[in-house]
């Protein structure tokens, strides 16, 4: 009836610990990048003044701790507006505004780095601001973001493990869970490092593939 | 007909054109020579509405260009425009970086626009080099490629800024190779230039410019044997010497 053994069961719940690291990430990092998109380009098109307002409040998402806002967002959801929001949404919600405010920087510099030249060549074939962006901006911009964006996204995974300060059960969660149970934290962590390890390669791995094929050699 | 009536414009307190009156007729290779910072090129980016002036007129075929209203992504169609700095889209091959504008500016379908970018690119000597990207041409190649990618939207001017001056001397000779080619094919052309023997080879018509003012214009024999304005009989002098 009380195991204090590791089974098959525990290593289940491990991997339902896992799955949620990998939903909130791919939720925060998914709707995070749009976000982070819109900002970086707007930050960029106005320039600095009109901006103002924006780069301020991404600045405090990017300033003060995860674990502080997840905690501050949850309290000033639930108390102040009296919402009833699952701490999934709050999670991911903090999360995805933590995300964007990292990616609009990397945008925003990425497409600061397309030379005014090429983008003049552009226009000057009769392409519209959009036609530009889309096809001349963007694809070089996102060459140069890469790096910085694959980064960003394992970052973010591993930071998802805060998210159970407000009650949701992700893989490091779980793990401590077990080592409640078992004690054996040292076996429990290896084992949870090496989910997010699993979890982590294939990304990095994916980004290293697109920067070299995308080196156009 | 390109027509430039009393356009001036500044930059800030430094005023570069000074009332600039030239027309363009149909089929006219106009080059334009002077000193650094003259206005030649601006000039150039303000025929496309790239810059906009200050005051003046300027119009091609009968469109205001910098009038409120006017569609410039439609006009820049008729106004090809190569740069001193090629400009190549890396991310894209030599045949993408030619058939991007006929694609999406013209709507042109994929096979329309690949048959005129290649017939582009072969015309400038590039069709053996479709498929690579532009990082592996040389500044000569590439520069070709930009007056192809400018080619293949058929538009009724080119426009040639410098094109010759970031490339290095022995690539100077195939791009104005090419320019020659179009010269006798009858393009209307405006190059802005510092090759003297090219300007004198392939013009209709030389203009001087001089601080912001066009200070001579005339036939090649006029301004290089029998100028008449002594700024011009110096910069020729000290271009020859």
């Amino acid at each position: 009836m009380f195991e204090t053994a590791l089974t098959t069961k525990d290593l289940i719940f491990l991997a339902q610990g896992a799955g949620m690291t990998l939903v909130v990430t791919a939720i925060a990092v998914v709707l995070g990048t749009i976000l982070g998109i819109i900002f970086g380009i707007f930050r960029f098109q106005v320039g600095p003044w009109w901006a103002a307002p924006l780069t301020f409040l991404l600045d405090v998402f990017r300033s003060i701790p995860l674990l502080i806002q997840l905690v501050l967002a949850n309290a000033f959801l639930g108390m102040v507006l009296k919402l009833k929001l699952s701490g999934f949404s709050v999670a991911c919600g903090v999360l995805t505004l933590y995300t964007a405010a990292y990616c609009a920087e990397i945008v925003r510099g990425a497409v600061g780095a397309v030379p005014p030249t090429t983008r003049r060549a552009a226009r000057s074939l009769g392409m519209t601001w959009t036609q530009d962006m889309a096809y001349i901006v963007l694809p070089l911009a996102t060459r140069v973001a890469l790096p910085s964006w694959i980064g960003l996204a394992l970052g973010v995974m591993k930071d998802s493990a805060l998210v159970y300060i407000v009650q949701v059960t992700e893989l490091l969660k779980s793990t401590q869970i077990l080592i409640t149970r078992l004690q054996e934290p040292l076996l429990l962590l290896l084992i949870c490092g090496a989910f997010y390890f699993v979890i982590s390669f294939p990304i990095a791995r994916f980004g290293g593939y697109l920067e070299k094929r995308w080196s156009n050699d | 007909m390109i027509e430039i009536e009393n356009v001036r414009k500044s930059f800030g307190p430094l005023e570069v054109l000074k009332g600039i009156n030239l027309t363009v007729p149909k089929g006219e290779v106009l080059t334009i020579i002077g000193g650094s910072g003259s206005g030649k090129s601006t000039l150039l980016t303000c025929i496309n509405g790239l810059e906009p002036i200050d005051s003046g007129r300027i119009t091609v075929d009968g469109t205001e260009v910098h009038a409120r209203g006017t569609d410039l992504n439609k006009l820049r169609r008729k106004l090809g425009i190569v740069f001193q700095q090629w400009n190549a889209f890396p991310h894209l091959t030599v045949l993408e970086n030619v058939m991007l504008a006929p694609r999406k500016v013209l709507g042109l379908g994929k096979a329309e626009a690949e048959a005129i970018a290649v017939k582009q690119l072969t015309h400038v000597g590039l069709g053996e080099k479709l498929n690579v990207y532009p990082t592996r041409l040389s500044g000569g190649q590439q520069q070709r490629m930009a007056i192809a990618r400018a080619l293949a939207m058929s538009p009724d001017y080119m426009l040639f800024d410098e094109v010759t001056s970031a490339l290095d001397p022995q690539l100077v000779g195939e791009v104005l190779d090419t320019l020659r080619m179009l010269a006798s094919e009858g393009m209307t052309m405006i190059c802005v230039t510092h090759e003297m023997k090219f300007a004198r080879e392939v013009s209709d018509r030389v203009a001087f410019f001089s601080k912001g003012v066009m200070a001579e214009i005339g036939a090649p024999q006029q301004i290089f044997e029998n100028p008449q304005h002594p700024e011009t009989a110096a910069f020729v002098k000290l271009t020859q010497a």
